[in-house]
């Protein structure tokens, strides 16, 4: 990891009287009663840019500056938080904290407690080269009025939607135990979709890009890391192409995946299923519980047995990753599935204790200043075969089947058992050659037979970093970012829809 | 600093040629629990402020916009000059307009209203009592109660001062029984918390487990169903988020109509089935002037505080009315009908409860809940999701077992067609979509041929 001074925080940040506030909040907490205590300030800056057809739609800019104070009293949590900065205002929230904590204990039957975690001080910053607010929002949009009229130039594309949505994010946390950590984290979020449409039955189709939103600066849309001009000029192809392709013959195909869709797939179907607040009942009302309860730790089968999923806090870029979490717990990276078996989960400070884990793994993240942190994902990733082989060879691999590029529609069901997905491009594969492509292809799998019937994992050189700045979760929502990594992959005879089909009566 | 004085404040600081000031004071307040005890809590508030100024740019005017928490008057400044360094450095706006002309409105001084756990007073008690009942009676509760007060203080440069007060308040619970192997819900949109019943959720929770005691392995396949308030509203919710008139005209939604131009007077179902929003309609009462943060398909920056009215969207069965800005309306030759807040669908002459439906039905299911409901395709506004919490086998009027969960694929508009019965209309909580959107009164729908894809093992 690496390790930053104190100047690598924004001036508007660390020169904000944190460990003034702090001292106020944990001594009135103290005086209350708390056996833990956590004060946290953020600030959070976010830039939307939205462009239609090229013309500006909208510029929006976002700064949520406030601070929370989380409790535990008598083995019950409270919580308050408040944006008044004055150290009396502090310590009246801290007091509703306290009086939360009381008020709530009759609902409360099962006493809090943390896993232990040594005492951490110290500054953190994610990697990126250049801070996109020291960007002229002039540059901003210029950018994307270029990729909007490289693509309205092609012929066949009616309209195009381009955005730019970066986010800078500032943490200061201090507890009753002495630890004070300060971070800021950068994340960029660009997107391009271009529609066509013929004009005669009015048949659309849309097409967007499958770069990743990352966790680094301006340099994403510029340097290298991605290739824009590759993109923009073949998208407007792919899409007239998609447009006009045949409709898929739905049935069982093996499907090569590329990994700007596998991520999404591992997110829904590994990453929240391992989530052990979620195991334990946490998330029932809500998005729901999950298989992989924690009876079957060290003996479910995931998957094939040359399955390795990790997750990390801790990887270069990734939108999970920090120096601490928002329970004071230093980032950490763990085995999820190993040789295809169940080995682990992704946990707080809470949960790890309650079911006798020694220590959190350092996932607990709360969106804003004014929400509980709680359990979310590390970057939960598929390990790449060492030795395994490339894409195209694991196309020419298969007889008959489908390779899938970027994610579109998403669903899973409430145990993360039955999912559904489907995809930017869809290309049929023939006696190991791409044979053009089809449309209006969905697949749909239970989890462990879809990850049971992974024949080929892809070398290294298959392996991409994708994510969301949107996955969701808890009562009140939260939105958290998160980094997946991924190789290609060969699935084995996976159920395919025609989606056409199945809107038809 | 009062949160009208915040707008005030910031208007007085204008330098460019027309500002929009929109300040919101926010208060919330939460319990969740699982397995019977409580699992996190929190009060919370913020004072927030959005500037929206206009700027002359080149050949017409620009908007910048810029959002913030304010603590106190330095803050203020700030966000003014970020606003105003946004619309100069931006391109014009293609929704440019006139801000919209006003005068003071009479309790645009008032303080904002807030909320406090004291919200909880009754509910909370009697939710602790619940648990213990639970317990003994070997079921789990889970769930979520939120009240959240928001008082907007809406002011321009062109004299408008407006101020609204929305409270909010959702509860769900789930509940679980047998090993956690039967499970179902109950979920209810309130104003201010008295109206809830612990009694009655409790009876309806009980009820609906008492149905699961027997289980019943249904094959994927085209069934009739009984789609109660809160899934129906799950799916015009989204249609409703669906009908950007801009989008529709450029050729690019449900609602285009092929070779150019809206589906607007299209029959979508020969059912006498209205969908309208209302920001009088009892019970989810919303603001009755646009508050508009960001321009996008149906909304403008430069429409803030214009004011709404009833609009049926769908009239008597036949496309009325898509979501309009100023500009879009110009765009496409529509009626100014801007997004509203609620929506509601009602049935002419509708007047039977959910019972009454079951007693009336041969066979078919009748669901609780849907759930991850994503769309599929855009031209059709297919959208997958999955049967939640609850499906259950009617044969010869009564509820017979419960089935397994199963995965639909289905368009809302589509839907319309195939409904075949309705009760009468009420206040309903949308399940998937609360985060966003909690106002929607629904009945409950008997639809024919609903198409379950494949089976979820979900339980």
């Amino acid at each position: 990891m690496s390790v930053y001074t104190p100047d690598a925080i924004d001036e508007e940040f660390r020169f904000l009287p944190l460990q003034a506030l702090a001292d106020a909040a944990l001594q009135a907490a103290r005086d209350g009663g708390a056996t833990y205590a956590a004060f946290r300030m953020e600030r959070i800056l976010g830039t939307s840019l939205r462009l239609r057809d090229a013309d500006v739609e909208g510029v929006n800019d976002t700064e949520d500056v406030g601070y929370s104070i989380r409790v535990i009293v008598d083995g019950t949590w409270g919580f308050a938080a408040d944006v008044d900065r004055s150290p009396e205002a502090v310590v009246r929230t801290t007091r509703r904290a306290l009086e939360l904590a009381r008020v709530s204990a009759p609902v409360n039957t099962e006493r809090v407690d943390l896993a232990p975690e040594p005492v951490h001080q110290g500054t953190w910053r994610s990697s990126y080269d250049i801070d996109p607010w020291s960007v002229p929002q002039e540059e901003k949009l210029a950018l994307l009025q270029d990729w909007s009229r490289r693509l309205l130039a092609a012929p066949g594309i009616d309209h195009v939607d381009t955005s730019l949505f970066a986010v800078k994010e500032n943490k200061f946390y201090a507890d009753l135990s002495g630890t004070v950590t300060t971070q800021q984290r950068v994340r960029m979020f660009p997107e391009f979709d271009a529609v066509a449409i013929n004009a005669d039955t009015g048949a659309f189709e849309s097409m967007g890009t499958i770069a990743p939103p990352v966790g680094r600066g301006w340099e994403y849309l510029t340097g290298p890391g991605y290739d824009w001009a590759d993109e923009l000029a073949n998208l407007p192809g792919w899409l007239l192409e998609k447009l006009n392709a045949p409709s898929v013959e739905p049935g069982r195909y093996d499907l090569v995946i590329d990994p700007s869709n596998l991520w999404l797939t591992i997110h829904e179907s590994i990453g929240h299923a391992t989530e052990l607040d979620r195991a334990l009942g946490y998330e029932a009302n809500y998005a729901g519980m999950s298989f992989a309860t924690p009876d079957k730790l060290g003996t479910l089968q995931y998957g094939s047995p040359f399955m390795h999923i990790t997750g990390d806090r801790t990887v270069e870029n990734g939108l999970s990753s920090v120096g601490w979490d928002d329970e004071g717990v230093q980032a950490q990276s763990f085995d999820i599935v190993k040789d295809g078996v169940l080995v682990g989960y992704q946990l707080d400070r809470r949960i790890a204790s309650r079911v006798g884990y020694e220590r959190s793994n350092g996932c607990a993240f709360a969106d804003s200043p004014g929400h509980v942190p709680i359990q979310r994902m590390a970057n939960v990733s598929l390990q790449p075969a060492a030795d395994g082989p490339s894409t195209e060879q694991m196309i020419a691999d298969v007889d008959d089947g489908l390779y899938i590029v970027g994610d579109k529609s998403w669903s899973i069901d409430m145990q993360r058992y039955n999912f559904q997905f489907t995809g930017q491009r869809f290309f049929r594969i023939k006696s190991g050659q791409l044979a053009g492509q089809v449309k209006d292809v969905a697949y749909q799998a239970t989890t462990t037979d879809f990850w049971g019937s992974m024949a080929v994992v892809g070398g290294p050189d298959t392996y991409v970093l994708g994510g969301a700045f949107n996955c969701g979760k808890a009562q009140p929502g939260q939105v958290a970012p998160v980094s997946h990594g991924a190789p290609s992959a060969t699935f084995t005879a996976v159920n395919v829809l025609n989606t056409a089909a199945e809107g038809a009566r | 600093m009062r949160p009208h004085e915040i707008v005030e404040a910031a208007l007085a600081q204008c330098t460019v040629d027309a500002m929009t000031v929109i300040c919101e004071e926010h208060s919330q307040t939460n319990l969740r629990w699982a397995a019977n005890t409580l699992t996190t809590n929190g009060v919370m508030r913020s004072v927030d402020i959005t500037v929206v100024a206009v700027a002359g740019n080149g050949t017409g005017r620009a908007a910048g916009v810029a959002s913030a928490s304010v603590a106190d008057a330095s803050d203020v400044a700030a966000i003014v000059s970020r606003a105003e360094a946004a619309a100069r450095s931006s391109d014009p706006s293609p929704d440019a307009g006139d801000l919209v002309a006003g005068s003071m409105s009479n309790t645009f001084d008032t303080p904002p209203e807030e909320t406090s756990p004291d919200v909880f007073a009754q509910f909370a008690p009697a939710l602790g009592d619940w648990f213990g009942r639970a317990r003994g009676a070997e079921f789990e509760l889970f769930g979520f109660a939120e009240h959240e007060v928001t008082t907007t203080y809406l002011g321009n440069t062109a004299g408008l001062r407006q101020r609204h007060v929305q409270p909010t308040g959702r509860l769900e619970i789930t509940g679980k029984s047998d090993g956690r192997k039967r499970s179902t819900w109950v979920g209810r949109s309130t104003r201010d918390f008295l109206d809830v019943d612990v009694e009655a959720l409790d009876t309806e929770i009980r009820t609906q487990l008492g149905w699961a005691e027997r289980s019943i392995a249904l094959d994927p396949g085209r069934y009739e169903v009984l789609l109660p308030p809160s899934a129906v509203a799950d799916l015009m919710v989204y249609l409703y988020w669906n009908n950007a008139a801009r989008d529709a005209a450029e050729g690019r939604t449900v609602f285009s109509r092929p070779g150019g131009g809206t589906r607007i007077g299209d029959r979508l179902t020969n059912s006498p089935l209205s969908l309208f929003s209302d920001p009088a309609y009892p019970g989810m009462q919303c603001s009755p002037f646009v508050v508009a943060h960001a321009s996008g398909s149906t909304e403008s920056v430069f429409d803030n505080g214009l004011p709404l009215q009833r609009t049926a969207w769908i009239d008597n069965g036949e496309l009325a009315a898509l979501g309009q800005t100023r500009h879009s309306a110009v765009l496409t030759s529509g009626a100014l009908t801007p997004m509203i807040d609620n929506v509601a669908l009602e049935m002419a002459g509708a007047n039977s409860s959910t019972a009454d439906l079951i007693a009336s039905t041969e066979r078919g299911l009748l669901l609780t809940t849907l759930w991850y409901i994503r769309e599929v395709d855009a031209q059709t506004l297919l959208l997958t999701g999955l049967t939640r919490d609850g499906v259950y086998l009617v044969e010869g009027g009564e509820v017979v077992g419960a089935v397994n969960n199963f995965r639909f694929n289905e368009s809302p508009v589509d839907l319309l067609s195939r409904v075949v019965g309705a009760s009468a209309t009420e206040v309903t909580l949308p399940r998937e979509w609360s985060d966003f959107f909690t106002r929607a009164a629904m009945p409950t729908l008997r639809i024919a041929d609903f198409n379950m894809s494949t089976v979820s093992q979900a339980s």
